[in-house]
């Protein structure tokens, strides 16, 4: 068997027609897009055209994309740009408990910096709790985070009605899209949104390439200063070739939005509907249907992520868990804790994440694989012998 | 963080898995909520010579590999002997471990030690050196 990548959350290969498309920005026009020559023009031509198939995707308008060196750098600019526009106004952001790092350390950064958080609790299914938010809002609350869909769990959160509540208040909305974008239709006036961050990677499109959504009349201030590259606001010569390639990727993946999901939710609901069938002792982290077309977190109790993650890879399946053993710290994902998992449970998590370019056959082949190697562990686990000696 | 291929080796077909009945000693170390639970079987016949070991782990790669390469090291072993398998032998047995994985050599070593409390305390025998392990979460909470 090939190597079978269930990891596509974390990130992608570039796509064919997505390389095809960037080849000829990295060897032939490489002009910088600042200049007056017709090289340059070529690369100013392709930017355009990419800025317009970005905004086309999530209905927004073409001067309100910005490009950015991927996920991470939109959303601090996103944060850090309206806490610091805002900065008269009010210093209270909130935010919730389930954002990705790039939200979360970005608001510890600014709590240093005088600002003041709030982290609101999700439910069960990781669903950000609307009560909460509500009763979060302050006077000076400049602005609300919520991530569109997380990257754990998979869950997909109540945007619009977030975005509904952030502007009856005057409230900025921004959201982490970077799971959502090319996998869920998004409307950004529709949903409210001010600020939404996209990342290249997570569809097909190359590392280091992302772009930042800003509704126009968005007070916001400069993360990257230097030049006067889009509009003054990101300074740095344009990356062309990647720029490029994440217009034509999320083109590419919004228009396949409805195929897509249609296939890659069959081998997911698979995964999930076997294994709760056929191995005991274990939970869906999650949302059952509120969740991404191709996420699939499990607990199972009794063993350890990271084991089940060698196993895995050793029959050529790369996999991820929320095991601290694999976060590099003590503590198990964030986004398990929050969802109420029990430390020993969260560290026992498994996530697949699918994309259109696995099959059933490597679903089926998964499924197999899964339930010797969760049983060859548990067969080793001192806490499944104290289990099963507590059942007798 | 990479492994070496010892490490590999030792948790791909890990050595001495398992329960002993009526085991000579019984230690287990570590706690669920930090991710690593060793427990520690060991036969100690009449010389006071270890002539076998098992054990059960939940926990990591490293973990596995460790409490594999552990076991392995005391069998065979009086337990004047067995005392003085530290964790860096654990280690340097294993062609080392990543420095993040460093603990779980330590709780391998730990968990021997407790091994080896219990049967010194069931038999009224005293090693030179052994404390009494620190008490830490054994339970499922």
């Amino acid at each position: 068997m090939n190597n079978i990548y269930f990891d596509n959350a974390s990130t992608t290969a570039v796509r064919k027609e997505v390389f095809d498309e960037i080849k000829p920005y990295l060897l032939d026009f490489y002009g910088n897009a600042s200049n007056i020559y017709d090289l340059a023009k070529k690369s100013q031509e392709a930017i355009k055209k990419a800025r317009k198939q970005i905004a086309d995707a999530i209905c927004a308008k073409s001067d309100e994309i910005y490009f950015t060196a991927g996920g991470s750098e939109s959303d601090n600019w996103a944060i850090k740009g309206v806490a610091d526009a805002l900065a008269d106004k009010g210093k209270h952001i909130i935010t919730t408990k389930i954002e990705h790092h790039a939200v979360l350390n970005t608001c510890k950064f600014l709590e240093k910096h005088g600002y003041d958080v709030t982290y609101i609790d999700v439910d069960e299914y990781g669903i950000v709790s609307i009560e909460d938010l509500k009763k979060a809002i302050r006077q000076d609350t400049i602005l609300i985070s919520v991530m569109f869909a997380n990257n754990e769990i998979g869950t997909i959160e109540p945007i619009e009605e977030i975005g509904k509540i952030a502007h009856e208040k005057g409230i900025y909305f921004h959201t982490d899209a970077v799971q959502a974008v090319g996998h869920l239709k998004i409307d950004v006036y529709k949903m409210n949104i001010d600020m939404l961050s996209i990342s290249g990677h997570k569809l097909g499109a190359p590392k280091g390439v992302g772009a930042l959504y800003i509704k126009n009349g968005i007070n916001i201030s400069n993360l990257i200063h230097g030049g006067g590259q889009e509009k003054g606001k990101r300074a740095g010569t344009e990356n062309v070739a990647s720029i490029v390639g994440l217009g034509k990727a999320v083109e590419l993946a919004n228009a396949e939005i409805e195929e897509s999901t249609d296939y890659i939710t069959k081998m997911r609901d698979k995964i999930i509907e076997n294994i709760m069938s056929n191995i005991k002792y274990c939970r869906l982290n999650g949302h059952p249907t509120k969740r991404l077309p191709g996420n699939v977190n499990i607990s199972f109790e009794f063993i350890e992520g990271e084991g089940m993650l060698l196993l895995l890879n050793s029959k050529g399946i790369c996999a991820t868990s929320g095991s601290a053993c694999t976060s590099g710290s003590l503590d198990p994902s964030h986004v398990l804790l929050a969802i109420g998992l029990p430390h020993e449970n969260a560290h026992g998590s498994l996530r697949i994440t699918l994309s259109k370019y696995n099959t059933m056959e490597e679903v089926d082949y998964f499924i197999k694989e899964i339930c010797g190697i969760v049983s060859r562990l548990r067969d080793m686990s001192p806490l499944y012998e104290q289990f099963l000696e507590r059942q007798k | 963080m990479e492994y070496s291929a010892k490490v590999m080796e030792h948790f791909m077909n890990p050595k001495n898995v398992g329960q002993i009945e009526n085991a000579s000693g019984i230690g287990t170390v570590g706690n669920a909520k930090c991710g690593d639970i060793m427990k520690v079987y060991l036969n100690i016949d009449n010389n006071d010579v270890i002539n076998d070991a098992k054990f059960k782990t939940f926990g990591c790669g490293a973990a596995i590999a460790t409490s594999s390469m552990a076991t392995e090291l005391v069998k065979g072993k009086t337990i004047q002997e067995a005392i003085k398998i530290t964790n860096k032998a654990v280690m340097e047995a294993l062609d080392g471990l990543p420095p993040v994985k460093v603990h779980c050599s330590c709780l391998a070593e730990e968990a021997i030690h407790a091994a080896l409390w219990d049967y010194c305390k069931k038999n009224d025998k005293v090693i030179e050196g052994l404390k009494e392990p620190v008490k830490d979460i054994h339970e499922i909470e």
